[in-house]
């Protein structure tokens, strides 16, 4: 059982005219098995919140704490937050010319495993995940994210969920970019990595269709930095068809 | 008798072609103060298979097939009394490369090493040069791509930490044949290579690639010229350089000309360079001259950077150390040419000496 627990999150970005303040105070905890879903309109911080807890150089933490099983991640490093269980989709995944996929996924199979997988259940393992997300096996010898396309991505995103059984997952507009059938083989990846670890999901999204296939515990609607209303999955219907206006500042 | 009566000035460091080279750090080779070494320390690995001759044949008996303005080369064929002449024979498909190393040199005295590579018609063959010690050492290549010939030619200055290396590779390339230079330089003191083509014939085509690693002090200049000639030729340049360290110095200058003749011309050159730490310097200077605008493309890119703080980001929020996420970026960075090769054993012989490179360095 894990529980990510964000208190009084601030977080400030630089800009040109001097720091900014995006995240105006966040509270949040999510456990083993639970799925939360952030749901807000554009600019309201929802990805800032996603790279502020992994890490991300660019975020300037100002107040608040961040722990997973009572641990300070905010003091780790980015590479120790993801050895300590905890991953980040994104949703535009970067390109890294001339490293193979299968380098990459071993590598940081490696890493979180604290040793090298065995070779042969290793390329078993791979193989499995990449057709439970019916992604061609030539996709291994691919560079990573370099000339996916958008679904490409976001199943490469999964597949390392999969492989690297975190304990809690932010998944960032997992679901943009998406075709019906892409979106439904991406949420089934989810779903399964929430039945075999009792993984804990922040599914951030602006729409509710991703609702569909990835049943919400509870739902918290983000604007303007902060968290302005939380329900159950009857929330998600009534943002479906009032949008966010009431939440956005006039 | 020498075929060349050359009557070069001593460089300055004024000159465009020198305004980047520690000439203080040449040993002499620009000026000709170095003192002259008798040996030849070109030698075949293995046997010549079938098909192909390497010999030493006295420099009356081999005429120079081209022309040069630089100091070095120049000084080369006036000293030289032998040629080393490696010969692959029309229509020789060799399967597995030929490969041609340095023995031990010296730093006392300057060996002027003249080299010519012919490659018959039609035929095809890789050749790799491995030089490793310490050498002072001029060099020049000639590398003759008869028509229809396909010759890979792999250089790799794998030197120790004491070497100077001032060398050109000029290809002439005939009619219909294809020529790839893939070019290493990652030890020495101070490199300067010329890797310069002559199109002779039409529907050539030729590809200049390079990787390059300078850390503290160390000094890399790597200097094409391709000259278009005739017309539908096809060339491609692609170098790829990183630096760490305090006073790391590469160049890189790529200079393409379309003459009024070479219609249907297609180029491009590219050259990236990757800055590790502070202290180290880039120049990368590519010039394009077109005296004819009936062209298929002729294009240029040039980048200098740092790592990218979003590649590390992506590999560390998987786990990945920062040390080995560097790494990976690194080997991927270059991997793109390294690859070419072909050879495995030397592709990870290189990938491991990148490693050290980057470990000495202590890249932040």
């Amino acid at each position: 059982m894990s529980t990510l627990e964000i208190r009084g999150l601030k977080v400030s970005v630089d800009t040109e005219n001097g720091p900014v303040e995006i995240l105006k105070g966040v509270d949040l905890t999510i456990k083993s098995g639970e799925t939360h879903a952030i749901m807000g309109p554009n600019g309201s911080g929802k990805s800032t919140l996603a790279y502020s807890i992994a890490g991300h150089p660019k975020y300037q933490i100002t107040g608040g704490t961040v722990t997973l099983d009572g641990v300070d991640l905010l003091e780790m490093t980015v590479d120790e937050r993801a050895r300590a269980g905890l991953f980040l989709a994104m949703q535009y995944p970067v390109e890294v010319p001339g490293v193979s996929v299968s380098n990459f996924l071993r590598t940081a199979a490696t890493a979180l495993r604290g040793e090298a997988p065995k070779l042969r259940t290793w390329v078993g393992e791979v193989k499995s995940a990449m057709a439970a997300l019916s992604m061609d096996p030539a996709f291994a010898e691919r560079n990573v994210n370099e000339g996916f396309s958008g679904g490409e991505k976001k199943r490469h995103e999964i597949m390392q969920l999969e492989l690297l059984k975190p304990k809690i997952a932010i998944l960032d507009e997992t679901d943009s970019g998406l075709d019906v059938d892409a979106l439904r083989i991406v949420s089934e990846g989810v779903v399964r990595a929430k039945a075999d670890n009792d993984l804990g999901v922040l599914l951030i999204t602006h729409y509710t269709r991703i609702l569909r296939y990835i049943k919400p515990d509870f739902v918290h609607v983000f604007a303007d930095g902060r968290i302005v209303e939380e329900g159950g999955p009857e929330l998600a219907e009534k943002l479906e068809a009032n949008g966010y206006a009431e939440y956005v500042s006039k | 008798m020498s075929t060349l009566t050359t009557n070069y000035l001593t460089p300055t460091g004024r000159e465009e072609a020198w305004r980047f080279t520690p000439l203080k750090r040449l040993g002499g080779l620009h000026d000709g103060t170095f003192k002259l070494a008798t040996r030849n320390t070109l030698a075949l690995t293995s046997s010549a298979p079938t098909g192909i001759t390497f010999e030493r044949i006295g420099r009356e008996l081999v005429s120079a097939e081209s022309k040069t303005d630089d100091v070095i080369v120049g000084r080369i064929h006036e000293a030289a009394k032998e040629v080393s002449v490696l010969k692959i024979a029309a229509n020789a498909e060799l399967a597995e490369p030929i490969s041609l190393y340095r023995l031990a040199g010296g730093l006392t005295d300057a060996e002027l090493s003249r080299v010519q590579i012919r490659i018959g018609a039609n035929a095809k063959a890789t050749v790799i040069i491995e030089n490793t010690g310490d050498h002072l050492i001029a060099e020049d290549i000639e590398i003759i791509c008869e028509p229809g010939s396909n010759l890979t030619v792999v250089s790799l200055q794998e030197w120790d930490s004491k070497t100077i290396h001032a060398g050109r590779q000029h290809a002439i390339v005939d009619r219909d044949a294809t020529f790839k230079s893939i070019i290493v330089t990652v030890g020495g003191d101070v490199v300067r290579l010329l890797p310069t083509v002559e199109f002779k014939g039409q529907g050539a085509s030729v590809e200049l690639l390079g990787v390059y690693f300078a850390t503290a002090g160390q000094f890399f200049e790597h200097r094409m010229f391709v000259d278009h000639l005739v017309p539908n030729a096809k060339s491609r340049v692609n170098y790829k350089g990183a630096l760490a360290g305090q006073d790391a110095h590469t160049v890189w200058i790529g200079d393409v000309f379309i003459r009024a003749a070479a219609e249907g011309t297609d180029t491009y050159e590219l050259n990236r360079n990757l800055l590790l730490s502070d202290g180290a310097r880039a120049d990368s200077v590519p010039n394009l001259e077109i005296e004819t605008g009936e062209i298929v493309g002729a294009g240029h890119a040039s980048t200098t950077g740092r790592f990218d703080d979003e590649q590390l980001f992506y590999l560390m929020s998987r786990g990945i150390a920062v040390e080995d996420a560097r790494r990976l970026v690194v080997r991927g960075f270059f991997n793109e040419i390294v690859s070419e090769i072909g050879n495995s054993d030397i592709q990870d012989r290189l990938m491991n000496r990148i490693d050290q490179e980057l470990e000495k360095a202590g890249a932040k």
